[in-house]
């Protein structure tokens, strides 16, 4: 089993993100540390058969949340889940938080992957994208994570930001691939309604859909050469692409992730966070002060459960195991359900085959190129009625 | 028990649009007592929902109302409300046939209006002893000694005398029920000659059948009479007699000459009692039936699909039911490749489609893909033949085609000095034909021309209202068919025809239109996997291109802490989107793209 913990705090909301995090005062946060550790504690008999296979801190910023409170997170998950020795342990961080003392810390905590979010190595963009650090707080940041001892690190990189341009794009990928992260994931920037972004660039976004000139945006092509750029620039240095957005060195791809994909069972505590276990899906309340609350009356922060159909774990099953290159295998499909897969998605199959978006071979099933590109139009005919 | 005839007056009230005949309407029944002023509804007559959103009156509707009148006497006022759009000029007509008088209304601000010339000439067509009113004097921009020489000098009516009244406020309509009695005939005839009584209206109710709205003009009707129509043939066996309160109908005893009610039969079809029938006795019929009767043909057509094609049934129910109130509209199935099931309905006009449509919408809960409204065009064969045209898929082949014909309307145009220049530019561009211009006074200017109908039923008033800051009325007659240069044009999507987007327009300007199409539709169409190419085509000739590129990529990024529900509802999403389409060979077409294209003048 995989263990998800959400920390909702950071420095300051980014202009684009609609994750559940912000800035809120100590108090709050120390709230939100105990309300998180009796979540964990509330699953210490439901789970002490299970073995933590890989841990996820993420956010929001964890490194901005006070070293001591995640002390005693770490504490408490210790105390009351069996992790196993080899675990991934990772941790997400944005420059300007986090020190070398508190990385040291961290890897005492048993944290052995730092993912630090950079998504962009030119200051204008940073700024634009209402991020708290420039370029040099990030290599600052990463320095300071290699002499704590993080010998496997994430940066994250951004493509189809606003006015972005081919050198740009290079500029980061150069510098970043200069520093020999283990890994870096990259993301298209998504407009999500109700952040400062969407209000902004909308009309953009309407202009772009009907393939019109945009002003701020790359338009469609643009977009579009922007992300296959970040892929074979990337490619260029080393890193080989195991997952839509994600590229890494030989062996250092991110067990935690692929994981999601896999369908690994994984237990999601903290706000918002969602679980698949035993087949249902579960995701926990939203509002920081109604988490806090729940968790202070020992009741459930769960708010919502989906008891998922052979159908819908058939249908996950294909469309998150097409988010990796490597695709599902066929084998372990009948496995997993006593089906061979064509009996089950035989006419999707068939027609991306000839549309030239999937491929068969080697007993694999999985998206060409082209496929990857558009993977949202293959995988929602995958959806199963 | 008989009813003294000259005590009786039968009215309508004719106006412009928003000259206040509703309310002028209302303030009568209130004030006659009919209804005190808590049950009044505003605008009584106007009883769908319809009709009193958008101001309009579109069923024709009655009411009877007693006024005792300063000489003493008890008078029966029978007030007959008339649609007022020139989609519905037939049933003014009607109604109008079945008065003696009407009450003219002119805002005191606005004047002498299009359709109030129209309206007037109607009524005097129908010999109406037309009484002026002026309304909205409480306006600060009121000019009532101004309208009144208006009316004396355009219309010829002296206005002198004309009741200067405030509908909305009530004030002086006491003046207007006495000249009402005092200027208006009383009706004549003779309750003992042979029955002879025109249908001005009818109404479907499930209950008792069709409520059919008649004047008694000679003789006397009863429950128990054996009675016929003359022009359907049709004859019933009347159950019931009565006459109009306020939003019921009242039964008495009998219907003599000179009154205005209703009767009932039994009767299961509009159909078969026509607006502008005659009803006579069918044991002793009257010799000739009354003037008038004509069968009231569509003028325009446009295919209505349900959105959702499993409804499709629910729509022909719906038509079904409409149709028992409304003979003028009509409708038969047809089959589009591209929207499967649907029904060609034919209408009297843009409003009434509009009407229908949104009754469609609202009382029957449909979703509706309507295509491109067309006129009827006469298509003349060169083996003699001629074809009536409502659907441009039926088009026959070019070779086959000697001429064609396409009906031309009879405009005219009340507008401001200001904006003649910009009216006659815009009826230009639609074909229109230069008749005459008359200045009414020194300001305003009644134009006349000679518009093809099929330049108007898009959005001829839309534009007129923006070129004249609404400063423009505009009113029309059908004139004729007169030969033209007519061609189809089809779109191709993807090197497939799509049918329902076919239309009929003129020979010079089927490439601008067939360029704004493709412009349009490159809007509509999402990318797909493959590009797609729109193209206009005349005949076997390519006359406008767009492409849709081909999508290249479509990502989610990123999939946080594991949320796939969201992920899910974000793949959900598309293919509930691809459900809403059309397919039209490997293409999906969103509706809203066949609706797109009935507005390609907006920008």
């Amino acid at each position: 089993m995989e263990l998800y913990v959400h920390i909702p705090f950071c420095v300051q909301k980014c202009k684009y993100c609609d994750f559940l995090s912000g800035n809120y005062d100590v108090k709050l946060r120390e709230k939100y540390t105990y309300a998180l550790i009796s979540e964990i504690e509330s699953y210490k008999d439901r789970f002490k058969n299970e073995t933590i296979t890989s841990i996820y801190v993420g956010g929001g910023t964890p490194t901005f949340l006070e070293v001591v409170f995640m002390q005693r997170i770490f504490d408490a998950i210790y105390q009351n889940f069996h992790v196993d020795e080899n675990a991934e342990i990772s941790m997400e961080c944005n420059p300007g938080t986090g020190s070398l003392e508190a990385f040291k810390i961290y890897r005492h905590m048993g944290v052995n992957r730092l993912s630090i979010g950079l998504q962009s190595a030119n200051d204008d963009e940073l700024e634009l994208l209402g991020r708290v650090h420039d370029f040099e707080k990030f290599e600052t940041t990463y320095r300071e994570a290699r002499l704590a001892g993080f010998e496997n690190i994430n940066v994250d990189i951004m493509t189809g930001l606003p006015y972005q341009t081919w050198n740009k794009l290079s500029n980061t990928i150069k510098k970043v691939t200069y520093l020999k992260p283990e890994h870096i994931s990259c993301y298209s920037l998504i407009l999500e309604e109700g952040t400062e972004f969407y209000e902004r660039f909308k009309e953009d976004l309407e202009l772009r859909e009907k393939d019109l000139d945009t002003v701020a945006l790359p338009d469609s092509d643009m977009e579009y050469e922007l992300y296959k750029r970040a892929q074979s620039l990337l490619e260029e240095k080393g890193y080989h692409q195991y997952e839509i957005s994600n590229y890494a060195k030989e062996g250092m791809e991110c067990k935690h992730n692929i994981g999601y994909w896999k369908r690994v069972p994984y237990l999601g505590v903290g706000l918002g966070a969602a679980s698949l276990i035993d087949e249902v899906r579960y995701t926990n309340e939203g509002d920081l002060c109604t988490y806090i609350e729940l968790c202070e009356k020992d009741e459930s922060p769960r708010i919502e459960e989906i008891e998922l159909s052979k159908r819908d774990a058939m249908s996950e099953y294909m469309y998150l195991g097409f988010r990796m290159n490597s695709g599902i295998v066929r084998q372990e499909f009948f496995d997993e359900f006593q089906l061979r897969v064509e009996a089950v998605f035989g006419k999707q199959i068939k027609q991306f085959e000839k549309e030239g978006l999937v491929k068969t071979a080697e007993g694999r099933i999985f998206l060409t190129e082209k496929g990857m590109d558009v993977s949202n139009r293959v995988m929602a005919e995958f959806l199963l009625d | 028990m008989a009813i003294d005839q000259s005590k009786i007056r039968n009215f309508c009230i004719v106006a412009h649009i928003d000259h206040g005949k509703s309310t002028l309407a209302d303030r009568l029944i209130e004030r006659t007592g009919l209804l005190t002023e808590r049950e009044m509804q505003s605008q009584v007559l106007d009883n769908m929902d319809l009709e009193r959103e958008r101001g309009i009156t579109i069923k024709s509707q009655a009411v009877r109302l007693i006024y005792k009148a300063s000489d003493g006497e008890e008078y029966i006022l029978n007030l007959i409300d008339t649609p007022g759009h020139v989609d519905f000029n037939y049933e003014v007509s009607r109604s109008l046939a079945a008065c003696d008088g009407a009450i003219l209304v002119v805002d005191a601000a606005q004047g002498i209006e299009a359709q109030t010339l129209a309206n007037v000439y109607l009524a005097l067509d129908h010999d109406l002893e037309v009484l002026p009113v002026i309304n909205k004097i409480d306006l600060p921009s009121a000019q009532p000694q101004r309208v009144i020489e208006e009316i004396e000098d355009v219309i010829g009516l002296p206005a002198e005398d004309a009741p200067q009244i405030s509908a909305k406020t009530g004030l002086n309509i006491d003046s207007v029920l006495e000249k009402i009695i005092e200027e208006l005939p009383a009706p004549e005839g003779d309750p003992t000659a042979p029955l002879q009584a025109l249908i001005f209206d009818s109404l479907y109710d499930s209950y008792v059948g069709v409520i059919v709205f008649c004047r008694v003009k000679e003789g006397t009707m009863k429950a128990g009479d054996k009675v016929k129509m003359m022009a359907t043939g049709a004859e019933f066996d009347i159950v019931e007699v009565g006459y109009f309160g306020a939003g019921q109908f009242i039964p008495c005893d009998e219907l003599s000459a000179g009154m205005v009610g209703y009767m009932t039969a039994s009767i299961k079809n509009v159909r078969d009692t026509r607006v502008g029938d005659t009803i006579t006795s069918a044991t002793n019929p009257c010799s000739e039936a009354l003037p008038g009767y004509k069968k009231v043909n569509p003028m325009v057509y446009c295919g209505m699909y349900p959105a959702d094609g499993a409804k499709y049934p629910d729509l022909r129910d719906a038509l079904e039911k409409l149709q028992l109130n409304d003979a003028a509209l009509q409708y038969e199935p047809e089959t589009s490749i591209a929207l499967g099931f649907g029904f060609r309905c034919g209408f009297l006009g843009l409003l009434h489609l509009d009407v229908i449509q949104e009754r469609l919408e609202r009382e029957y809960n449909l979703d509706l893909v309507t295509t491109a409204p067309g006129v009827v065009y006469r298509v003349y064969k060169t083996d003699g033949e001629m074809i009536e045209l409502t659907n441009p898929s039926n088009l026959p082949d070019p070779s086959e085609i000697d001429y064609m014909e396409e009906p031309m309307v009879d405009a005219e145009i009340m507008v401001t000095k200001d904006y003649i220049g910009a009216i006659m530019d815009l009826c230009q561009e639609r074909r229109g034909i230069y008749v005459s211009m008359e200045y009414m006074e020194e300001s305003r200017a009644l134009l006349k021309y000679v518009l093809p109908l099929n330049e108007i039923i898009y959005d001829f008033f839309d534009a007129l209202k923006s070129r004249s800051r609404g400063y423009a009325s505009f009113d029309y007659e059908m004139k004729g068919y007169e030969r033209s240069e007519l061609v189809k044009l089809d779109i191709l999507i993807n090197h497939e025809m799509v049918d329902a987007l076919s239309f009929i327009v003129f020979k010079d300007t089927a490439y601008e239109r067939g360029r704004k199409m493709c412009e349009k539709l490159k809007q509509e169409i999402p990318r797909h996997l493959f590009e797609i190419p729109i193209q206009a085509a005349v005949g076997s000739k390519i006359i406008a291109r767009e492409t849709v590129k081909a999508m290249r990529k479509d990502v989610l990024a990123k999939c946080y802490g594991g949320d796939i529900s969201r992920k899910k509802k974000l793949l959900e999403k598309q293919k509930e989107g691809k459900k809403r389409m059309r397919q039209v060979g490997n293409v999906e077409i969103p509706q809203e793209a066949f609706m797109s294209v009935l507005k390609l003048d907006e920008d």
